[in-house]
């Protein structure tokens, strides 16, 4: 459905050489990504700042035209089929509005409805599960300018949606929301990926987000691919490791060791010891460290995503 | 389009506001061009009667808003903000969907901006009506050229911050030029003839405001009247096929600002 091949966008940067003059220097923001997504696959494109995520995003929609390679969307080419895949995609920009800043909400949906061709009946069911999952009926009549960011984000994913597109990208949907907005944007695109209707291509520094909807993570750096795979596999291959926090009476001799864990963390005077379990289960661990010591609390902590994608980013 | 009209309609104020100003300094042109006219050879300067000058002002101060030459920077501020990636992703290419809400600001005016200052001149001067009948409807589709004229203008001006990022230069090259070489600030007939055919024929600018005002005071003869018609319909398509090229040349190297 989605095809990238050596996809490559270089920008010219203009660089004050001098008093007057400047040189010319060429920036590789992708540089030769190869990608396919399937349909109903729920992708999430993550990359520290300037990896080149929102261009990549840009040159799928056709917003840009790639410097060289490959991209298709359904068999059409971005940039010059622009317009025809308009019609089967949707697109929100989280730092971007494509509502009219002028008029109520729903007047925009209704404008939408003409530009992509929508039959009032289909629009209408759209919009009222819209309406439905989203609270949206209290600012409907609201002049987008007036809406709070967690309501706009709402009335950009109803935008998006309200033409049946089978591909939805989103470019950082949850940047600046509250706990609550982003709870509710991301139930409804959970909601939505699970019907399988849809696919979803996702860029976010919120890697809860990644989490909670992805089933698929490609972690791109200086604009080429570093991981493509599940978050299971990021953490297989990265080495993250289970940990187990345990607190003690009394701390452990100085040469105490636990097979399969290593002493990582120390802190209360020695109480309060972190192992990493190093493909021993917890269970084996605690039993070993409860046969010499007197354990009176214990917890056992998942690795964290965002450790490893800190990681992966650094080693970039 | 309906659009367009419901965005202006919202800003009711501006809109009295902007009644206010056309009727003001329509009193101000309308007293220097009777001035000059007073003291003209046969008080016919460029070969306008009283009357007729008085018509050009005031109506040239109504449509005004309908042509909408001056203050539209949407599609510049577009560029520079890279808000222009929405307007990309949608199934319509940038300027039909621009043109639509443009026209939609063109009937606002005319609902709203265009009797006004009409109104104030028929009360305060003697105004000059048309003696021939296929003046009202040149006159109407005249206006509708200058509306389209205007928009290709326009849209090429602010299609220039594709390439400089900001197009506050050439808007304010544009705002000098217009509203001299449109006709707004002195009726083109006071200049020596030759360079008032050069402008009406080497440039739109005359087509916008200038012809629609000479087809209504019947400056010229019935056939002269449509032939400065048929000459801004081929400034109105040559322009909408220009806006049309730039905007598909400037997608190719386009730079979306900000992320």
């Amino acid at each position: 459905m989605i095809r990238m091949r050596e996809l490559r966008k270089d920008f010219t940067v203009r660089v004050k050489a001098g008093r007057l003059r400047r040189t010319k220097r060429t920036v590789s923001a992708v540089d030769g990504i190869d990608l396919t997504i399937e349909p109903g696959e729920m992708v999430g494109y993550i990359g520290p700042n300037g990896a080149g995520k929102s261009t990549t995003l840009k040159m799928l929609t056709g917003v840009l035209a790639p410097s060289s390679g490959e991209v298709s969307v359904f068999g059409l080419t971005p940039v010059p089929q622009r317009t025809r895949l308009a019609l089967r995609i949707g697109v929100v920009f989280g730092q971007r509005s494509q509502l009219w800043w002028d008029l109520p909400l729903g007047e925009s949906f209704r404008l939408l409805r003409h530009i992509y061709r929508v039959p009032p009946a289909e629009h209408e069911t759209r919009l009222r599960r819209c309406r439905d999952l989203l609270d949206l009926d209290e600012f409907l009549d609201t002049p987008v300018r007036q809406l709070s960011l967690g309501q706009r984000m709402r009335g950009e994913l109803t935008a998006a949606l309200l033409h049946g597109p089978r591909v939805l990208f989103l470019d950082e949907p949850t940047i600046g929301l509250d706990v609550v907005s982003k709870q509710a944007v991301r139930s409804f695109l959970a909601e939505l990926g699970a019907s399988g209707d849809v696919t979803l291509v996702l860029t976010t520094h919120d890697l809860a987000d990644i989490e909670r909807l992805c089933d698929r993570l490609v972690v791109i750096d200086h604009g080429r691919v570093v991981h493509d795979g599940s978050i299971e596999a990021l953490h297989a291959r990265y080495g993250s490791r289970r940990s187990l926090v345990v607190d003690l009476d009394e701390p452990l001799p100085p040469d105490f060791a636990l097979p399969g864990a290593t002493v990582t963390g120390s802190a209360a005077d020695g109480h309060r010891v972190t192992f990493a379990l190093d493909g021993t289960s917890a269970g084996t661990a605690v039993a070993g460290l409860v046969a010499v010591a007197s354990v009176r609390d214990l917890s056992v902590v998942e690795p964290d995503i965002e450790d490893v994608v800190a990681r992966l980013y650094q080693a970039g | 389009m309906w659009s367009g009209f419901r965005r202006y309609a919202t800003y009711r104020q501006a809109t009295i506001a902007g009644s206010f100003t056309n009727i003001v300094f329509g009193f101000l042109r309308c007293y220097v061009l009777l001035a000059v006219a007073a003291g003209a050879v046969g008080n016919r300067p460029g070969g306008y009667d009283v009357e007729q000058l008085a018509t050009y002002v005031w109506v040239g101060q109504g449509l005004l808003a309908v042509t909408g030459i001056w203050g539209w920077t949407e599609l510049a501020d577009r560029i520079r903000t890279g808000d222009i990636a929405s307007d990309l992703l949608r199934p319509v290419p940038p300027v039909v969907s621009y043109l639509a809400a443009d026209l939609g600001r063109a009937l606002h005016g005319t609902l709203t901006r265009f009797l006004g200052p009409v109104l104030v001149g028929l009360l305060f001067f003697p105004l000059a009506s048309p003696h021939r009948w296929q003046t009202f409807p040149l006159f109407v589709l005249s206006v509708g050229l200058a509306v389209l004229g205007s928009f290709g203008c326009r849209f090429l001006v602010n299609a220039t911050a594709y390439w400089l990022q900001d197009a506050r230069g050439p808007q304010m090259l544009w705002t000098l030029g217009s509203g001299v070489l449109a006709g707004l600030y002195f009726p083109l007939r006071l200049l020596p003839e030759w360079l008032t055919v050069t402008l009406w024929v080497a440039t739109p600018l005359p087509g916008l405001l200038q012809t629609p005002l000479d087809v209504l005071v019947e400056r010229d003869s019935p056939a002269l009247q449509a032939g400065l018609v048929a000459l801004q319909a081929i400034w109105a398509v040559l322009l909408l096929w220009l806006a049309s090229v730039v905007q598909r040349r400037a997608e190719r190297k386009l730079v979306v600002q900000g992320g």
